[in-house]
């Protein structure tokens, strides 16, 4: 396999995964702005921004005026916005033109029909009333992806790569979640268990498509601390830290199997399951969860560049 | 406008009316069909094309990048006896493309024996000097070759150009006949079609026969070498590499090493055996041609010359295209097989000589007029649709550079029913067959791709103009 194909092929997914995920992410900042005061709404889409590291562009675009649909609109399908979700679907589709010849047809007829299919659903401004058909579209064009990936490709070496895109992506967006809102989720001093901490934290888990699973892990009880293990340390929930780090160890593994040889990455995607599974949510929250998600989103950055290296993406 | 409109042939139907043979099943079949069904059909196969981006690139054309190729639901049919004879023809002259390449870059004979003009060839920049004295492995030159071929009448097929060099759209006369097979299944229970389909298949085996004899071991590794996304083929480079399970490649992805050509894959530099390029010549190697390629590999022809990989087609092959040369090719057939061309050449003015061109320009509301080195419908003149002003210009811009243009009668090209939201209607056609060469031997695939213009009355049938295609059916015996 070309290491130019590996390299698409690992972006092809990248992008197709953070296109979803910030689909996710602005359906849980619509609902809370839903029900929270004008000020409180224009907080959290703020922290949405943040969150997609794409408060500074909002800015130089729009300037302080954070208003829901402005920031939908920017971040769905706005055309200097090169992160927008449209334009992260049509450099997926570019990626998936560059490797055509290591995706399946049926792939390929995926993510060209995503791209055609949102095309024509941000050709016009998102309103507040079309936001949820909208965002529905975003999620099923990805679930139709991963969808003709599971069932037609070959599990070889360019479904490794796809799979250690997506989930180098997954761990990268849940982190950063968490990164954004950490403070949600300290002990506060606030009344513990007051109805604006149940909407907070619950949003969190809306954040990641967590709040069903862990409602139903926990019978409807929320707490923070329950809340920061689920994402960061259940390997049951596909969008957890840890469950992203099985994944990559075991596509890193049977990259290895297939080749015959272990890089550098092994070594560094190692140390991270390794301390994931390490560490109870006791040691995080005395460590510091803050510093926590920072390490690892380091960690995650420097296994990413890593295998782009080990597996000569580049010249 | 149209002031010699001779009838023309039309492939389906004598001037009476009556159906062809070629066209009795398909006929048969159409009228019992009901009404609105091709309409209903060719809007299905739009959305197939766009679905699974069979596109192509448009030079030039900012609003829409990608476009596709217009393509039409009535099959263009040749009988298994008329095809037989078309084999014949292109192998014959396939044949000659390849023995006149080789002395070209050899002994020059058909020159020594006063054939050929020599001023044709020291002039042209489609020759390369880095070719002489050298023999491809396996001694072929033109590994792919896609022949134009047009039809004036029931028996006269003719050729309009020999596409030596890359030629261009197999992707699309496979993927007319899914489509075709897709839309209408039980159109083919009736009707006996040759298959198209094994190309690719035959494609790899000729070239993996065509590997250097250092490296032809039980599975030499074939790459395919692509501009890039943004090419106007894009879509068949991947295409091919994909039916053939070969890997397409950019310049970027291949280096020099160890004397031999080595694409960068995730386990490290792998060797390759048989490049099928998809790049010009010129940016084929920046150490031998153009110095500002990005497109090719630095060093690939010392590799090349050194047998250390084989290019196809071979690097100069494209001086076989210039239109100046291609007047000759009857006495080139003749030289080179010692038979009379089966398949004639279009009747060409070359307007180098100074009769030609003064009859040229006497004509030229009548004529086509071509650059030598022109393709794709690019730069030339059709005298019968163009305006007073335009003949004008041209004329100017041919008697400053008369070398650099030939003139051709305007045919009266065959015609082939299309659908038009008024019904059937006849529109112009060209042929491309697909031919394969190896020490094998040379391979025809039965069928083609059939190029048609769209608009009433044109002629010109590019896609980059305009034009549409049609699957075409060379019918079982």
């Amino acid at each position: 396999m070309l290491g130019r194909s590996a390299n698409g092929t690992f972006w092809l997914f990248r992008y197709l995964e953070r296109a979803e995920n910030t689909a996710r992410l602005i359906e849980a900042g619509f609902r809370m702005a839903l029900t929270r005061d004008i000020g409180a709404a224009s907080e959290e889409w703020r922290s949405v921004l943040i969150t997609l590291g794409l408060h500074q562009a909002y800015a130089a675009r729009h300037g302080d005026d954070v208003s829901g649909s402005q920031v939908f609109n920017f971040v769905l399908r706005d055309r200097d916005n090169p992160a927008s979700v449209m334009a992260m679907v049509e450099t997926a589709r570019t990626n998936a033109r560059m490797v055509r010849t290591g995706i399946t047809r049926e792939v390929w007829e995926a993510v060209n029909e995503s791209w055609m299919k949102l095309g024509e659903i941000f050709a016009r401004p998102v309103t507040e009333t079309r936001l949820r058909d909208v965002l529905d579209a975003v999620r099923r064009q990805a679930t139709q992806v991963r969808g003709a990936m599971e069932g037609t490709m070959l599990r070889n070496e360019n479904y490794y790569f796809a799979n250690i895109g997506t989930f180098v992506e997954r761990a990268d967006n849940t982190a950063r979640i968490l990164d954004v809102k950490y403070y949600v989720l300290l002990p506060s001093l606030a009344a513990v268990g007051s109805s604006l901490d149940n909407v907070q934290w619950e949003n969190v888990l809306r954040s990641v498509a967590g709040e069903r699973a862990y409602r139903w892990l926990n019978a409807g009880q929320m707490d923070p601390r329950g809340i920061a293990s689920f994402l960061i340390l259940d390997e049951r929930f596909p969008r957890s830290l840890a469950f992203c780090y099985a994944q990559l160890a075991s596509n890193l593994m049977l990259l290895a199997r297939e080749y015959g040889f272990e890089t550098e990455a092994h070594a560094i995607q190692r140390s991270g399951d390794e301390r994931l599974s390490s560490l109870t949510i006791e040691a995080i929250f005395e460590q510091g969860l803050h510093q926590f998600i920072g390490e690892f989103l380091a960690c995650n950055y420097r296994l990413a560049q890593q295998i782009q290296r080990d597996y000569r993406f580049v010249e | 406008m149209n002031r010699s409109s001779p009838p023309c042939f039309d492939e389906m139907r004598e001037p009476d009316g009556t159906v062809r043979p070629a066209y009795h099943g398909y006929s048969q079949w159409l009228d019992a069909q009901p009404p609105g069904l091709l309409k209903r059909k060719g809007v299905e196969a739009e959305a197939f094309f766009r679905r699974t981006g069979i596109t192509f690139n448009v030079y030039g054309a900012a609003d829409a990048e990608e476009r596709l190729i217009p393509f039409d639901p009535v099959p263009r049919i040749i009988t298994a006896t008329q095809w037989r004879k078309l084999s014949r023809g292109i192998d014959q002259r396939v044949r000659a493309l390849n023995a006149f390449l080789h002395d070209l870059y050899h002994r020059q004979e058909i020159v020594r024996a006063g054939r050929f003009p020599e001023r044709l060839l020291c002039t042209n920049a489609a020759y390369l000097a880095q070719m002489a004295g050298f023999t491809p492995p396996g001694g072929v030159y033109t590994h792919i070759v896609g022949i134009d071929l047009v039809r004036t009448g029931e028996d006269d097929f003719m050729v309009l150009e020999d596409n030596a060099r890359t030629p261009s759209g197999v992707s699309y006369m496979l993927e007319n006949r899914e489509t075709m097979m897709a839309m209408f299944p039980e159109l083919f229970t009736r009707v006996r079609v040759r298959e198209v389909s094994d190309y690719p298949r035959r494609l790899a085996r000729s070239l993996a026969a065509c590997a250097p004899a250092a490296f032809a071991g039980d599975k030499p590794v074939v790459a395919v070498l692509t501009p890039g996304i943004y090419n106007s083929a894009y879509f068949e480079h991947a295409f091919l590499a994909d039916q053939m399970g070969a890997e397409l490649v950019e310049g970027s992805d291949l280096k020099v090493e160890g004397g031999r050509v080595a694409m960068r894959t995730t386990q490290g530099w792998q060797p390759v055996d048989v490049i099928y390029r998809r790049v010009d010549d010129d940016y084929l190697d920046p150490l031998a041609f153009n110095p500002s390629s990005v497109l090719g590999v630095a060093g690939i022809m010392d590799v090349y010359r050194a047998g250390g990989i084989t290019i196809a087609n071979a690097p100069g092959t494209g001086i076989a295209d210039d239109k100046a040369i291609y007047s000759f090719m009857p006495e080139i057939v003749e030289f080179y097989t010692g038979e009379k061309a089966i398949l004639p050449n279009v009747p060409t003015w070359r307007c180098s000589e100074a009769d030609a061109l003064a009859y040229v320009l006497d004509n030229l509301a009548d004529l086509v007029v071509k650059e030598v080195h022109g393709s794709g419908g690019y730069g030339m003149l059709i005298g019968p649709t163009s305006s007073k002003k335009e003949i004008a210009a041209f004329s100017a811009k041919l008697r400053a550079r008369p070398d650099n243009y030939i003139a051709q009668p305007t045919l009266s090209l065959s015609t082939v029913p299309i659908f038009t939201r008024a019904g059937l209607a006849p529109r112009h056609v060209d042929l491309r067959p697909f031919v394969l060469v190896s020490p094998q031997g040379i391979d025809i695939t039965p069928g083609g791709l059939t190029r048609v213009a769209l608009k009433k009355g044109s002629l010109v049938v590019n896609s980059s103009q305009g034009g549409g295609t049609k699957d075409s059916w060379v019918l079982d015996d």
